[in-house]
């Protein structure tokens, strides 16, 4: 009897211990819910934020000039005439001239490293992939107007100048005076800054691919060319295209490496050797000594507009994805 | 155990508290501006804080910056190379005097041409920079070295690509002399460049010129003279041949007519004078007639008058010009007449 009665006492008890805890259980979970949601509405809201702000502070700038701002290569302080096209055009130039010399040579050091490097060798070029990340940019920057540009100067540009001297096209592209700073060399720098980006994150997601995948395809036959080809990049594509946009969206906005060596000056030159600017650069150089409201608003449409440019680079990739994903599907 | 770490705890904020109230009774002056006159105004600062416990706050964040702060009164002092002129003064009540000079020198990287051994005149200068002239061994250039040696190259234009007073009293001044530059280019601190490569700073042009063959560029004098560059001597308003030398910045701003502008804003750009350099530019403080915080502005103008009175040795040392002294006397005699505290009582007694 007193058995009994002292099992359902400790069975109910019990259950009420279960009732609390998860009562406790359900709280945190909803607390946990609600956190993250407003971190995620944080996001969206500093996003709004930003280009709120920055639509205010262009639009004297861009109320004056209108939709000719786009297009104005003119950029003249003296007459308070300014247009955005000298430094759209720079800052597309030399991201494109990044990214197409980066993106092979960071899937080649992501493929050596994952399928064809020794062990006692992965750790250290590993390393030096991400030190070559985590340099400021500043260095670059110094390094780039210190001891690239004049070794591009005496060396590289004198003699591509005069090798493509006559043939058609290519010698207005690459025509002097050899500066040593210009759209090639900020190019150059750019590429070796978003070659880290780009190589550890396709890395990372060639590591991803399950063993079992390439081991049935070696069992195959194929070749270690056919593997990547056909099994490693197909299956990691998405995250690729990450990479490639990381270091797309850093090319995009690098300021003070870019300044250095880009010579700054408002103008589209055929030649890519020539003098020219970047959005950022422009923003850097400018704004300490921009007086008078139209000239400062002008600084931040030029914002504005490199904030639009790399939403629509980003949201043509997600758009690009989304029918490779489609086709793959079908 | 509890009360004798809180009072341990109180007494050491008490003994912070009272070290940090030292300096806080001599409060450190702020003012923000123009980079070119930076090095010596921190010189300056540095030798007054010695004599009297009272610093310098300056941030050389360019002249257009400079006026920005003023303007909206987080700063004592603004410092800008290029003046304001006569009605912003009077619609924002600020006073302008000038305090110290220096001069732009055309610098260039030509193979065998030495310190001397290149003249240049304003308009051939300006032609230069128009990309007008666009070979060194141009008949202009030449007809003004007969006897030197130039060589058959193009010339690499290297200009700032920040706003800047200097690049202000450059275009000024080539404005001044070259209707063309007037027309085509104009004056301000940011110019559209015809020719050429931008480079941020007096330090990015002088690294630049030093590197580019053929190039040519203009500095701050003390630039040049610290990279070693090669500078050109200028044929002056009176046709003379002069050197950029402190005497002959100097001779430029004794020929000036300081009452002549308002805010003594007068640009030493191509004063008349035998030994005048054609590109001596002063750099001016602003500071509020009627300022919001009196005592501040005050220890600011004592420190002003200390750099007039013993600053001239430290202004030479680093390449500035100090000004002449009747500017001084005649700045000293505004102070007391126009910048007035609260009660309409001068802020500056001699």
């Amino acid at each position: 009897m007193s058995i009994t009665a002292e099992t359902a006492y400790s069975s109910s008890s019990a259950a009420n211990i279960r009732a609390a805890a998860v009562r406790r259980f359900a709280f945190t979970d909803s607390l946990f819910h609600i956190l993250t949601r407003l971190s995620a509405a944080l996001v969206l809201v500093i996003l709004g934020g930003v280009a709120v702000s920055l639509v205010a502070g262009a639009w004297p700038a861009l109320s004056t000039f209108g939709w000719s701002f786009l297009v104005t290569e003119s950029w003249n302080p003296v007459t308070e005439k300014f247009g955005a096209l000298a430094p759209i055009y720079g800052t597309l130039v030399t991201s494109l001239i990044a990214i197409v010399i980066a993106v092979p040579i960071g899937i080649g050091i992501a493929m050596f490293l994952t399928e064809l490097c020794p062990r006692s060798l992965r750790r250290p070029i590993g390393i030096a992939v991400e030190l070559l990340a985590g340099i400021p940019s500043i260095i670059y920057g110094i390094w780039g107007l210190f001891v690239f540009a004049p070794f591009l100067q005496v060396h590289l540009q004198p003699f591509v100048i005069k090798l493509f001297h006559g043939v058609p096209g290519l010698s207005s592209l690459f025509s002097g005076p050899p500066y040593g700073i210009g759209l090639m060399t900020s190019g150059l720098i750019l590429a070796i800054m978003v070659l880290p980006f780009i190589t550890s994150i396709t890395k990372d997601v060639f590591d991803t691919v399950p063993a079992v995948l390439k081991e049935s395809a070696y069992g195959i036959g194929c070749t270690t060319w056919e593997v990547t080809r056909r099994v490693v990049i197909p299956y990691t594509r998405v995250g690729i295209m990450g990479g490639v946009m990381l270091g797309l969206g850093r090319a995009l906005g690098e300021t003070m490496a870019v300044t250095f060596v880009i010579g700054n000056a408002h103008r589209i030159s055929a030649s890519l050797f020539a003098p020219g600017t970047t959005i950022s650069a422009s923003i850097a150089n400018e704004f300490t000594e921009a007086d008078g409201e139209l000239y400062t608003s002008s600084l931040i449409a030029l914002g504005l507009i490199l904030f639009v440019i790399t939403f629509l680079i980003l949201a043509a990739s997600r758009f690009m994805l989304m029918r490779i994903e489609r086709r793959a599907g079908s | 155990m509890i009360t004798l770490i809180r009072s341990t705890a109180l007494a050491a904020m008490a003994v912070a508290l009272s070290i940090t109230t030292v300096p806080a009774d001599a409060a450190d002056i702020t003012g923000a501006g123009a980079t070119f006159p930076y090095p010596i105004y921190a010189k300056w600062a540095d030798a007054y804080k010695q004599e009297t416990g009272i610093g310098l706050n300056y941030q050389s964040i360019g002249s257009g910056g400079g006026i920005k702060q003023i303007k909206a009164k987080t700063v004592i002092f603004g410092a800008s190379d290029a003046p304001l002129k006569g009605e912003d003064l009077d619609s924002t009540g600020l006073a302008q005097f000038p305090m110290v000079m220096g001069g732009i020198v055309p610098v260039v990287n030509l193979e065998g041409i030495k310190p001397g051994d290149l003249v240049l005149d304003g308009p051939t200068l300006a032609d230069i920079f128009l990309g007008k002239i666009a070979n060194w061994n141009d008949e202009a250039i030449q007809k003004l070295n007969p006897d030197a040696k130039l060589p058959d190259q193009a010339i690499a234009v290297i200009h700032r690509s920040d706003g800047s007073g200097t690049t202000f009293n450059f275009s000024y001044y080539l404005a001044d002399v070259n209707a063309d530059w007037k027309e085509k280019v104009g004056v301000a601190t940011a110019l559209e460049w015809p020719v050429g490569l931008g480079a941020k700073g007096n330090e990015g042009v002088a690294n630049n010129v030093a590197q580019t063959s053929g190039a040519i560029g203009y500095v701050e004098y003390a630039y040049a003279k610290q990279n070693k560059l090669t500078y050109a001597d200028m044929i002056n308003k009176d046709g003379n041949k002069v050197e950029p030398t402190a005497a002959a910045f100097s001779a430029a701003a004794a020929n000036a007519d300081w009452s002549s502008q308002p805010g003594y804003g007068v640009i030493l750009a191509n004063q008349p004078g035998a030994e005048s350099w054609p590109m001596t530019a002063a750099t001016w403080i602003l500071v509020y007639k009627k300022p919001d915080n009196p005592d501040a502005t005050a220890d600011a103008l004592k420190f002003f008058a200390w750099s007039y009175a013993k600053g001239d040795d430290m202004a030479g040392a680093l390449d500035y010009v100090p000004m002449p002294d009747n500017v001084v006397k005649s700045v000293e005699e505004m102070w007391s007449k126009d910048i007035v505290g609260s009660a309409g009582k001068p802020l500056y007694a001699e």
